[in-house]
């Protein structure tokens, strides 16, 4: 393990990211803004799904510092008399654990398509390929919309907010998985080619070993952009989702479903439940979209362009 | 160069059966037509005769192909809600996103070239610099937030612009335009901006890494050892290649501009198709959403086979190879 820690520190990502203030920065903001989300429990104030701590008779109260603030709640409450920073610690939450579970499963079915389509080439690569284009051309979030309300508009409001969760995840990753789908064949399309993949085939390793063992490893740069530009898509499009009533019910939400509460309530004043989800959910995919930029100026990989 | 046309075609028409098949389940699964016709008190038995008679009872292959008849002849049923054919729905909601996609594609147009071609030309310039930070930031704000912080700023708290809905309209031969009047311009402000929030970073940032990396190639030195003109070679030379990138580009941000409409149309009550789309899944109005998908998905077919053909045209290599 050791020696990996000094590999590191000798590599030029490290040295690259040690002179970016920016990376540095947007590093920081997101460790604490993770650190929150997963030690929500302890960071929160309120457990804003205990039925205890909802009271409707605070409902829009005002953030501390202006008039009409209430000590016990450090920017507010919603309409529902939540505390709002409870609310969104644990917003921030849900919606991080759907972004990532979304990436996680949207790689899985992208780098092994890529690996399918990029190593054995042919009828199976071209039919993966018009696959990934028809998806493209019609942009994940459509996708991803239309599937979410076909599944509400079958199962109904309640129910499809207890499935809410792994649904979203499972269309936000099914949606995009053609990006990379795509990075991954064009770089196995460029590793195949090289000596030590014919060197492999030669000692007699199959097909699955040489693309798993052997060229896999050797897209990992490209994946680690992708993945990080990717979840702040996923955590974008969740948001997106929620905003139009299609994804976290207002029992459990998420920063898209706050904000979309907050603007029922923004004409009478109560402009903090919009917008202090929405600051919050700007630094998130700020944060990470800056670290992706980083990531692909010093690794800067062949990425699909669109 | 036929040959070429005729595969988009086939693989056009292809996909639009596989976007019927959706519909089509959609159809089957969304809603009950025999509740929607008799109501709740009505027999079983009335019940199963009625389906016999709708022939819903037939196998599913049978009642595809009738589906698929009807859908020719642009029949997708009545929308139990507007108690109207859904096509007739759509065509009249079509005309509010079509003037909002107009305009948002002449704003993102309009300031994206320039933007992009100026922070290519000088990258190291501070204005530049400033866009690709803007840029970022740009992209990193989701399109319904922008649209609620104009509306917080310019309606609530200015007063200046009007926060929902389309204005007077003028109706030319069933075509209801805002853009005639003062007040439908007043509307399609905030609307159209918010919209192009989106789709401007995405196209500075694309027009300029495209430009920056032809202004490095071969046959620009190349032009620049001719001694022509530095307009001459950015413009005419350079320029014309980073075109070529963004019409395909382009096209395939067409869907994700449509995905974005929904959401806009959402915040601003916009009455288009994305406002219309949004009723009909509360509604679980089956006929419309099946409506809906096929209106969207054949303009969105049409637009890529058609973009897809002019790429072919002006760059050989696609056609000859048949992969991009």
């Amino acid at each position: 393990m050791s020696r990996h820690i000094d590999n590191f520190k000798q590599s030029y990502l490290w040295y690259a990211f040690k002179r970016d203030k920016v990376a540095i920065a947007s590093m920081i903001v997101l460790c604490i803004l993770v650190f929150t989300a997963v030690f929500a429990p302890l960071i929160a104030t309120y457990n804003p799904y205990d039925p205890i701590n909802t009271d409707v008779m605070n409902s829009e109260i005002p953030p501390l510092w202006m008039e009409g603030g209430d000590s016990a709640f450090l920017m507010g409450t919603d309409a529902q008399g939540r505390d709002l920073f409870s609310t969104m610690v644990y917003g921030m939450r849900i919606s991080l654990l759907i972004g990532v579970g979304a990436v996680v499963l949207q790689s899985v079915i992208g780098i092994t398509i890529g690996l399918i389509s990029g190593y054995f080439g042919g009828k199976l690569d071209s039919f993966f390929m018009r696959m990934a284009d028809v998806q493209l051309s019609f942009s994940y979030l459509m996708v991803a919309i239309f599937f979410t309300a076909i599944l509400q508009a079958a199962v109904g409001v309640g129910r499809f907010g207890e499935i809410a969760i792994p649904f979203l995840i499972l269309v936000i990753g099914f949606s995009q998985w053609p990006q990379y789908a795509r990075t991954v064949r064009a770089s196995v399309l460029a590793e195949k080619k090289k000596e030590y993949v014919e060197a492999a085939r030669v000692t007699g390793f199959g097909a699955g070993r040489i693309m798993w063992g052997h060229i896999f490893p050797n897209t990992l740069s490209p994946i680690l952009v992708l993945s990080t530009i990717q979840v702040a898509n996923a955590v974008m499009s969740e948001a997106a989702l929620s905003f139009l009533g299609l994804g976290m019910p207002i029992s459990r939400p998420s920063l898209g479903s706050l904000i979309n509460s907050g603007f029922e309530y923004i004409f009478s004043g109560a402009w903090w439940i919009t917008i202090f989800p929405g600051v919050l959910l700007v630094v998130l995919i700020l944060s990470i979209n800056l670290l992706g930029d980083f990531l692909r100026d010093v690794l800067n990989p062949k990425l699909y362009k669109g | 160069m036929f040959a070429f046309i005729i595969r988009r075609f086939i693989q056009a028409a292809l996909v639009i059966v596989i976007i019927s098949i959706i519909a089509f389940a959609i159809k089957q699964n969304v809603g009950d037509p025999v509740r929607a016709i008799t109501g709740i008190s009505v027999s079983a038995a009335e019940r199963e005769a009625m389906r016999d008679q709708l022939g819903l009872n037939d196998p599913v292959f049978i009642q595809y192909l009738r589906f698929s008849k009807d859908a020719l002849h642009g029949d997708f049923g009545n929308s139990f809600f507007y108690k109207k054919p859904a096509v007739d729905v759509i065509l009249s909601k079509a005309p509010a996103t079509i003037e909002l996609v107009f305009v948002t594609s002449l704003i993102v147009i309009g300031l994206s070239i320039p933007l992009g071609v100026y922070s290519a030309i000088y990258p190291k310039n501070l204005f530049s610099r400033f866009l690709m930070g803007a840029s970022i930031v740009g992209v990193s704000i989701p399109v319904f937030l922008i649209a609620i912080m104009m509306i917080y700023l310019f309606s609530i708290k200015l007063g200046w612009l009007p926060s929902f809905g389309r204005g007077e309209l003028v109706s030319i031969g069933g075509w209801d335009t805002g853009m005639l009047t003062l007040d439908g311009w007043l509307h399609l402000i905030m609307p159209s901006v918010a919209l192009s929030s989106i789709m401007l970073p995405l196209f500075i940032r694309l027009i300029r890494s495209e430009m920056m990396e032809i202004l490095e190639s071969e046959y620009v030195k190349f032009a620049w050892a001719k001694g022509l003109t530095k307009h001459r070679v950015w413009f005419v030379h350079a320029f014309k290649n980073t075109l070529l990138t963004v019409i395909t580009v382009g096209g395939v941000q067409l869907g994700i501009t449509i995905a974005f409409t929904i959401l806009t149309e959402t915040v601003f009550q916009w009455q288009g198709l994305g406002f219309l789309f949004m009723e009909a899944v509360e509604r679980a109005d089956a006929s419309l959403l099946v409506a809906y998908l096929m209106f969207v998905g054949i303009v969105m077919v049409g637009v890529n086979t058609i973009v897809d053909i002019i790429y072919g045209m002006v760059n050989p290599t696609v056609r000859i190879t048949g992969v991009k």
